[in-house]
């Protein structure tokens, strides 16, 4: 009998939050793509050591809320010649395929920039249903990194009349079929019923929480509590993920806090909570200012609820939402070429070329309302890094923003470059707050595997999927975070010090939650008299995930 | 790579003498890749196709398998195998290859080609740079607003065609999509829906329209900014714009009322504008006119693509390389550039040295200059039928046909990526498999692991 081949890490400073390890020397025993018990046979040699000796080892970082596959993302590399020439190139290589950059990267450089700064999961945050086709054919060119995707459903025509209809079960087959048909991973909802309206008329979109949608006569409250408690109710990993209404608007805190309410306690995350954080009114610069304050002080009493930052970064890059009226009104702010596409039944997209500069009063209140957020949440476990990638710029800059929470004089630097207005309508100056190394492990890879009820990722104890990074401590945590010693995915060392050593395709993570299968009549009913395609057509199958990987309901089926 | 899709779709096995139905069968013959069609198989010939249109009849009812050689090596039978090797040794020697086409070969072939290409440094572009490409170059200019068709089914009360024909080149398009259909917010079908169409001839769509316009040849562009300015409610001279569109002024000012009081309106435009003098300016002025109108109503655009994947070829080129054709990789990664790196301006400035040509017919359709270059050099060929382009090929493959002997993934004209569902095994390789043989042996020369 051969020995198991053995890999192991040798002596690292790990950090493991979710099991407790808070920088202690480790070693870390790797077999068949898993974590596992060191041997207890002091005799047994791993095939491969890697020696960590006074390096960091955390689990590999997940990325919860990014926009890298679909057609919105592929719409905007189309749209986008005018910025890939310009800095980065990647060429091909004897291992790896070549690729653009930009603010919306090609499949394969994705995948590799993920690997290479370390992150080993990604999720698209925004694809209509009827494309799911789309992103998994992209996924499966997208190497290094595990993926899985957000089904819109704010704005579904079947979502909106079961509610409209009083029929709660109704809606929770429908959510279950959704995500199942899809291979989804979980409910999105973005400026849920807005969408709709804006589909139906000029500018349209709704103002709150308790305004009807046209045609189906309810309210984005309405939608929001009814898919938390259906989502809830089907024990979803990632239950209801809420890209809030009046994104971007002076004044839309009292939405974001509203939508927190609205969950009536069910567990909720909402994203890129930085662009609804918002003071002021009447579209008024002026009066634009900083809510983070009030909004964090539910969310620290809340622990129902969890976010994402969607930290705003100084530089050009490319808005895409698939908040169609959003995307309108950044058109007519920006003037440059716009994009809008609708999708029937379903939903919308926005997008648009956005430059953020740090001149800029309203853009400089972004940067720091982004970190007001990181710094004011007292629980990491509810604050998950991102910058909505692109939107708020590049999943590249978390390197940058990790030195903005570990270094406040580097923070307050930056913040000295901004216009001074800025200290009176933001908390940030006075926050002495810096995050731990601990801390940032858990707010880029043990929370939000915990938030998405991924328990084989995020940590290193026995069990867990072989995904790690090691990196060389170093005083500026930019230089420490950009570019790994080593990064491990499914066992197998992808990457040393920037350099590719090896690609995989990774693995789709999906859902397929029960749900009552006579309701599918009734959805096929509905389908087949207004969608464009068959229904027949219109899941998509196995074939098209090169590696699935259901997880589990949180009751375990 | 693998491509699941390709190969979980293989057509059931055919008895002899026995009927078979293929329910929700797929038309890749035009862009709008209707996927409703019934498909009756006996002894590996398709008898009926249901809900087919004229141009989808003939599509599956014509089709037979060719009886001749999978491969050819300069015009004499050879195996497969030769062909391959063949293949890749143009390939890998020259100095400036080029591949071209891809708009009739499903997602998954068209990936395998973009890897060949990025392999061997490649050029790659696909037949958008001969029919839509001006509308992917204004697109790059000023976005586009669009949308779904089955959203112009449920919402389109004012339906223009501008420099298009369906009525000939996407016979359903009136029927399943944009004109007939009793959508959610249009109970009564044609009746609640306005339709115009303009063009510089009485098309066999005009007769579809309740408003047809009839432009001077050449003024597109004039005739889409007089729209712009009333959109804008800027002054005009009738008279310079009869002069300039050859219509009455009234007559644009008319429609500029019915356009702004519509609820959804939606122009589909072809390549009677696209490929008419002013070609990418005419169709920024389209994309342009239908932004602004947002400012009124809601308005869309869309172009009425015209091969069954052509939609897919844009896609597929834009996720692995940024752009989405006219792609160089001289330089190891990939470049934009129409005009230059596009296959008629490669091969008519006599650049390209080796080319493969996928499903695409350019000894026939091509300029002089660009065909008598290309039959000076080595070339590859993959078609499901004999052309001049097969002729006159170095290795010619004899490929299965797409969505009717092999399965795979074809994007509609408005994006929705649709599945095929094939009727009947072909002895020919398909396209897939062809390049997937090409590209194992290209990273074998290369020395890519």
């Amino acid at each position: 009998m051969t020995s198991p081949d053995y890999t192991k890490i040798s002596q690292g400073i790990v950090y493991d939050p979710r099991n407790g390890v808070d920088g202690e020397v480790r070693d870390l025993w790797i077999l068949d793509g898993r974590i596992v018990d060191s041997p207890a046979d002091s005799s047994v040699r791993a095939s491969r050591t890697i020696d960590a000796t006074g390096l960091v080892v955390m689990p590999g970082g997940i990325d919860m809320h990014c926009h890298i596959a679909g057609p919105k993302v592929n719409v905007a590399r189309k749209m986008r010649p005018e910025e890939k020439r310009r800095g980065e190139q990647m060429p091909r290589t004897s291992i790896t395929h070549s690729g653009s950059m930009g603010s919306v990267p090609s499949t394969f450089a994705t995948g590799y920039k993920y690997a290479a700064l370390g992150y080993t999961t990604a999720f698209d945050a925004a694809i209509p249903p009827i494309a799911a086709r789309h992103a998994h054919e992209e996924f499966e060119d997208t190497p290094c990194i595990d993926k899985g995707f957000y089904v819109l459903m704010g704005n579904n025509h079947y979502v909106m009349q079961s509610l409209m209809k009083n029929e709660p079960h109704k809606l929770k087959a429908f959510i279950a079929w959704l995500l199942t048909s899809t291979k989804g991973f979980a409910p999105k909802l973005v400026n849920p019923g807005g969408v709709e309206v804006w589909k139906s008329k000029q500018a349209g979109n709704v103002s709150g929480l308790d305004t009807k949608v046209d045609h189906f006569g309810v309210t984005p409250r309405q939608i929001i509590c009814g898919v938390a408690q259906a989502a809830a109710e089907l024990a979803l990993p990632h239950p209801v993920h809420i890209h809030c209404n009046n994104l971007g608007m002076p004044g839309n805190w009292e939405t974001t806090l509203e939508t927190m309410r609205a969950l009536n306690g069910y567990r909720g995350h909402i994203t890129h909570i930085q662009f609804h954080s918002y003071g002021g009114g009447n579209g008024d610069e002026n009066t634009f200012n900083s809510k983070v304050i009030p909004l964090v002080e539910y969310v620290n009493s809340h622990p129902n609820i969890t976010v994402d930052v969607g930290q705003v970064l100084f530089g050009e890059t490319t808005s895409m939402t698939g908040d169609g009226p959003l995307g309108y009104f950044l058109s007519k702010v920006y003037g440059g070429k716009w994009f809008s596409s609708d999708t029937e039944m379903e939903s919308g997209c926005g997008i648009t070329p956005i430059k953020y500069r740090n001149k800029s009063l309203v853009h400089a209140l972004q940067w720091a309302i982004g970190l007001e957020w990181y710094l004011l949440v007292k629980d990491p476990w509810q604050v998950v890094m991102s910058t909505d990638h692109p939107n708020g710029g590049s999943f590249l800059a978390y390197p940058q923003i990790i030195r903005f929470l570990m270094d406040k004089t580097y923070r307050r630097d930056v913040l000295k470059t901004c216009p001074p207005a800025i200290l009176e309508r933001s908390s940030l100056w006075e926050i002495d707050r810096e995050y731990t190394l601990n801390e940032i492990a858990i707010i880029t890879r043990a929370g939000p595997a915990k938030i998405l009820g991924l328990n084989d990722k995020g940590h290193l104890g026995a069990g867990a999927d072989a995904d790690i990074t090691i990196y060389t401590p170093h005083e500026n945590k930019e230089v420490m975070f950009e570019m790994p010693r080593v990064v491990i995915k499914s066992g197998r060392v992808l990457v040393e010090q920037g350099e590719i050593r090896e690609t995989l395709i990774g693995k789709t993570l999906h859902v397929q939650p029960n749900y009552d299968l006579e309701v599918e009549t009734d959805i096929q009913e509905w389908f087949e008299k207004y969608y464009s395609i068959q229904w027949r057509n219109y899941p998509v199958d196995l074939s098209y995930l090169y590696e699935s990987c259901v997880i589990p309901t949180r009751r375990g089926s | 790579m693998t491509s699941g899709s390709t190969q979980a779709h293989a057509p059931t096995p055919s008895i002899p003498g026995e009927l078979k139905i293929i329910q929700d069968a797929t038309c890749t013959f035009c862009g709008c890749v209707c996927d409703d069609i019934e498909l009756t198989v006996k002894d590996d010939h398709i008898i009926e196709a249901k809900r087919a249109c004229i141009l989808g009849k003939s599509w599956f009812l014509n089709h037979s398998v060719e009886d001749r050689p999978s491969c050819t090596i300069d015009g004499n039978p050879a195996s497969l195998e030769q062909g391959y090797d063949r293949a890749a040794q143009i390939l890998t020697h020259g100095k400036y290859p080029i591949v071209y086409g891809l708009s009739d070969s499903p997602c998954e072939a068209q990936r395998v080609a973009v890897s060949i290409v990025d392999w061997i440094s490649g050029t790659i572009d696909t037949t958008t740079s001969v029919c839509h490409g001006p509308s992917g170059m204004a697109f790059q200019g000023v976005g586009e607003v669009t949308c779904s068709l089955g959203e112009v089914a449920n919402r389109g009360d004012m339906i223009m065609f501008w420099g298009s024909n369906p009525a000939e080149s996407h016979p359903r398009h009136f029927t399943k999509y944009s004109l007939m259909p009793k959508g959610m917010f249009l109970p009564n079908g044609r009746k609640d829906r306005t339709c115009v169409i303009v063009d510089v001839r009485r098309t066999k769509s005009a007769k579809a329209a309740d408003i047809f316009i009839q432009i001077k040849p050449k003024k597109d562009f004039e005739a889409l900014w007089t729209l712009r300015a009333l959109a804008k409610g800027i002054e005009l001279d009738p008279e310079l714009v009869l002069r300039e569109t050859g219509v009455e002024f009234s007559v644009w000012s008319d429609l500029m009322d019915r356009m702004k009081a519509c609820k959804f309106g939606v122009i589909f435009f072809g390549m009677g504008l696209t490929m008419t003098r002013g070609k990418h300016v005419n169709s920024e002025a389209l994309l342009a006119l239908t932004r602004d109108m947002n400012a009124h109503t809601r308005f869309v655009a869309k172009p009425n693509r015209g091969h069954g994947n052509v939609t897919g070829a844009d896609n597929v080129v834009s996720w692995r390389t940024g752009y989405p054709f006219g792609v160089n990789h001289a330089r190891g990664y990939p470049r934009f550039n129409p005009g230059e790196y596009t296959t008629s301006d490669t091969l008519a400035n006599r650049e390209a040295d080796c080319a493969m040509m996928i499903a695409c017919d350019p000894m026939a359709n091509f300029s002089q200059p660009a065909r008598e270059h290309l039959a000076t050099i080595p070339y590859i060929a993959l078609d499901t039928k004999e052309t001049p382009t097969t002729r006159s090929a170095a290795v010619a493959f004899a490929v299965a046909t797409y969505g009717i002997n092999t399965g795979g993934t074809v994007y509609r004209m408005d994006d929705v990526p649709i599945p095929l569902r094939p009727a009947f095994a072909s002895p020919h390789p398909s396209d897939y498999d062809v390049l997937t043989a090409i590209e194992v042996r290209v990273k074998k020369i290369l020395g890519i692991t």
